[in-house]
């Protein structure tokens, strides 16, 4: 569904992507992890056009993103730290969001539901605490049933009550077929959700198989476990 | 004694009898032209023309007549020569519609000529058409009052002036109306001559134009809308009071224009909305008081060959720029003046500013000197060139400035 | 981009920075008009006024704005519109708020007090002052990522085309004031868009009797049919370039 090709981007000096070849179908649940400035993020956000690649491609159900926007259509994105203008209230930026887009039947506001946040439509967005603002991140991100989802470390900030909706939310997601790219840092989580795991070591694909493999290779049970033995191999490399 | 007493008295009687008579011409009387009652008239008689279409082509008035009208009679010339031509003193011409003289570049032809003559009066007429209006030559003690002039060739040059003097003197010029000549009024060697009153508008070039006419006096005349304003040249002894001098507007035009004017008195005068009020050229101890500069382009424009004059108690408000120079000034003085840019202060007050004005901006300067630099009029740029300059003054010449500046306008 | 438009126009509303510009703008207007009778005086403070406020408001509001929106655009970047909607959008939303800004504190006064050509004039050149100096306040804000050095570079470029330009100009003027400078002068003018808006208006005040003989030079060009359709092209240009330029850059910024 997703495939880059020999994707590379610098910012400055800092080469973060060294020519990067993936490959993300439907159906998968992909945790990508590693270090801090691995990467990971700056991925995402090549996948979504918000940051654009020095060289290679990146192609979504085969077509080059390059010059396209309607793509995004289908994909649901969750933001690390979403930023929203401050002086809208939550009503008002789900009801813009939905004004922006052109098709907007077949709208899943399930995760608004559970999370309450009609009750809060009247509050301005600078008056929320971190963790609404996430809930209203990942509603936003399901709102309109895409195809794929990507959630930069959707449940940091999250009470775990919220937190458990969340991951039952994206375990669904995946049992009806769609492609959902997380990163995260919570090992026990990548454990309940991810079936696949791709280790991101300076800008370069250290390992992507799925799960059961990893534990294969490895020969740990957990995944943290699994994926700290991994890591300790790439830096003694 | 007694003979001599009734002789007298028979002179006197005989006298009053001829004065007493008068001439009636209408189309139904005895006598139907203006030419013709002029040949029975006898000196001192009184023509009266009735209301009515005469025909005068170059009618000479050779006896001391007086010729009025009743009901602005028109007296026409057809345009072949001049109108009516004064040879005589003491004649009176009044009421008269004086229309349609020739007009052409061989000779002055005029509506009304007075031709070595004294005591002529012109008075109350409407001239309409004609190439002069009414011109005096070698003519002295006469008066021309409340005429009404609308020069030929409404607008164009190909038109003559609407008073105009040469050699004369002690001529008294009143409320007249001058419009659509080529100069309003046009002195020649005219001396001590009264000009008051009068209206000058809408002249193709000059509202007053004067030279070599010494010792006369201008009072409360209005001079506006002409097209390059008044101009006075050589010239000594004038004394100009009361006149405005207003909406001379264009690339050349000046409210007054002083070229080697001495020794004259400019008081309590109105320059508002010219292009320049006042610009003078090699003109030498001439007194401005108490006048009023607003709204012009330029207040004053005094060139360095100009000497000892006296600029106190006149106003400026609201001109684009206040003075301007081509050079050092010498022996000029300006005191008591209030200047609207004068930003100074009066700690003692005494309602005189503490600190002299320059009323010459560095702009102002720069623009003499290359006037391309008039694209960055009113630029932000300029405005602060300008305060820099005034704070720590090098280019403007050092004597154009006002030691006694007035905190408030002077009262005139 | 319209409905961006839209949410912008909303956003700038609520904030009173805007409405202080109008009322700053209508109190001047209206001391200016009611200080002279003669209203032709008053529309020369009043153009005197507009050309440094006018274009100094307008590029700072901007950069401004466009940063404060960043997570608005960082918003609306992983939503399927296009990056020339999100910045046009962006534009149309702040120019027309401005504009109705400025139309409320000076296009209204002028229509009270002076509604004739000049007036016309000076709204024209206001609205496209301020159009322009939107535009050259997005290509600052997109070029530089950080929001001081953006600002930075706004006030500097208002400080160029207020201040600097003109001195080099005069600096110019003076190096080559004996040769036939004609051509030369209308090319300066139009590399300003400050200049070309207060020469335009000058010319409909009728200054130009001012200005002499360059004066003339100067009418003959700016007051003909040719002139003004001139002047406005290049208005347009001052618009419509670094509009592009940003919206150049903005097309490959990293968010």
């Amino acid at each position: 569904m997703i495939r880059t090709e020999q994707l590379e981007k610098s910012f400055g000096k800092l080469h973060v992507l060294k020519g990067l070849d993936v490959e993300f179908n439907s159906g998968q649940v992909v945790s990508i992890i590693g270090h801090n400035g691995s990467g990971k993020t700056t991925l995402i956000k090549c996948i979504l056009g918000m940051v654009v690649a020095d060289k290679g491609k990146i192609f979504f159900n085969g077509k080059s993103i390059s010059g396209d926007f309607r793509y995004r259509e289908q994909i649901g994105y969750m933001p690390q730290i979403g930023h929203y203008p401050e002086n809208m209230k939550i009503g008002q930026i789900f009801k813009m969001m939905k004004d922006l887009r052109k098709n907007v039947d077949n709208l899943d506001e399930s995760l608004m539901e559970e999370y309450k946040l009609s009750e809060l439509f009247e509050k301005p967005m600078h008056a929320l605490s971190g963790g609404t603002t996430q809930k209203v991140s990942a509603s936003l991100a399901f709102l309109f049933n895409p195809k794929v989802l990507i959630l930069d470390e959707p449940t940091a900030g999250l009470d775990p009550l919220a937190a458990e909706i969340l991951k039952a939310k994206i375990i669904e997601a995946k049992s009806r077929g769609k492609l959902v790219i997380i990163t995260s840092h919570i090992m026990s989580e990548v454990e309940e959700m991810a079936d696949t795991v791709m280790y991101l070591y300076e800008g370069k694909v250290n390992f992507y198989n799925s799960v059961a493999e990893l534990k294969k290779q490895t020969g740990e049970e957990k995944v943290g476990k699994a994926i700290a033995k991994i890591m300790k191999q790439s830096a003694h490399v | 004694m007694k003979t001599v007493v009734l002789s007298c008295f028979l002179i006197l009687v005989s006298c009053f009898l001829a004065e007493a008579r008068t001439i009636v011409v209408c189309s139904d009387c005895k006598v139907k032209q203006l030419t013709a009652a002029l040949d029975i008239a006898a000196d001192y008689d009184t023509i009266l023309l009735k209301k009515g279409t005469y025909l005068s082509v170059n009618t000479e008035i050779k006896k001391q007549v007086v010729i009025i009208g009743e009901g602005y009679p028109v007296i026409d010339g057809q345009e072949k020569d001049e109108v009516l031509v004064v040879l005589s003193d003491n004649v009176v011409i009044s009421g008269l519609w004086i229309k349609n003289s020739k007009r052409g570049s061989m000779k002055d032809y005029a509506g009304i000529r007075v031709n070595e003559a004294k005591n002529v009066k012109i008075i109350n007429c409407k001239l309409e058409n004609t190439f002069f209006g009414i011109y005096l030559s070698k003519s002295q003690n006469c008066l021309i009052a409340n005429n009404h002039s609308k020069g030929a060739n409404y607008g164009k040059s190909d038109t003559g002036n609407g008073i105009h003097l040469w050699k004369c003197d002690s001529v008294k010029i009143e409320n007249n109306q001058m419009e659509g000549h080529r100069d309003g009024m046009y002195f020649e060697f005219a001396h001590f001559c009264l000009i008051e009153k009068n209206l000058c508008e809408r002249n193709y070039r000059y509202g007053l134009h004067f030279m070599f006419s010494d010792d006369d006096v201008y009072r409360n005349n209005t001079f506006q809308n002409n097209g390059t304003g008044v101009a006075v040249m050589y010239t000594k002894n004038v004394e100009m009071y009361d006149n405005t001098f207003q909406n001379n507007w264009g690339d050349a035009a000046y409210g007054l224009l002083l070229k080697d004017i001495s020794n004259s008195i400019i008081e309590r005068n109105t320059f508002t909305n010219n292009t320049v009020g006042v610009t003078m050229e090699g003109s030498n101890m001439i007194t401005f008081s108490k006048n009023n500069f607003t709204s012009n382009g330029y207040a004053l424009k005094v060139m360095a060959n100009c000497i000892r004059d006296t600029f106190m108690y006149n106003n400026f408000t609201a001109n684009t720029f206040d003075a301007a120079t081509n050079g050092e000034l010498r022996e000029n003085s300006f005191m008591y003046n209030y200047w609207d840019k004068y930003e100074g202060y009066d700690l003692n007050r005494d309602k005189i500013g503490d600190v002299p004005f320059r009323p010459v901006s560095l702009y102002s300067m720069i623009i003499e000197q290359m006037p391309y630099a008039v694209m960055l009029l009113r630029s932000f740029t300029v405005e602060i060139l300008n305060r820099a300059e005034k704070s720590i003054p090098g280019i403007v010449p050092e004597t154009f400035q006002d030691y006694a500046p007035m905190m408030k306008p002077n009262t005139l | 981009m319209f409905k961006i438009a839209k949410y912008v126009v909303y956003d700038i509303l609520r904030s009173k920075v805007l409405i202080a510009y109008s009322l700053f703008l209508l109190l001047v207007s209206f001391s200016l008009f009611s200080m002279e009778e003669n209203s032709s005086k008053s529309l020369i403070s009043l153009m005197s006024v507009v050309m440094i406020i006018v274009p100094l408001v307008s590029i700072i509001f901007s950069t401004t704005y466009f940063y404060n929106a960043y997570q608005f655009i960082e918003l609306l970047v992983a939503q399927p519109i296009s990056r020339s909607s999100i910045l046009l959008g962006e534009f149309i939303g702040v120019s027309l708020s401005l504009l109705t800004a400025l139309f409320a504190g000076v296009g209204i006064p002028i229509l009270i007090y002076s509604p004739d050509a000049t007036g016309l004039v000076l709204m024209i050149s206001g609205f496209a002052l301020t159009l322009s100096f939107i535009s050259l306040a997005f290509f600052s804000s997109v070029a530089m990522r950080d929001k001081a050095k953006g600002i930075g570079m706004s006030l500097m470029l208002w400080f160029y085309f207020s201040v600097i330009y003109d001195g080099l100009v005069l600096g110019i003027l003076f190096s080559f004031n004996e040769y036939p400078l004609e051509k030369a002068v209308i090319a300066l003018a139009s590399f300003n868009p400050i200049d070309l808006g207060r020469i335009i208006i000058l010319m409909k005040m009728d200054i130009s009797a001012l200005m002499g003989l360059t004066g003339a030079v100067y009418k003959q060009f700016f007051g003909s049919n040719f002139g003004i359709i001139y002047s406005l092209i290049i208005m347009l240009f001052w618009i419509i370039l670094p509009l592009l330029f940003a919206l150049h850059i903005f097309k490959k910024k990293n968010l």
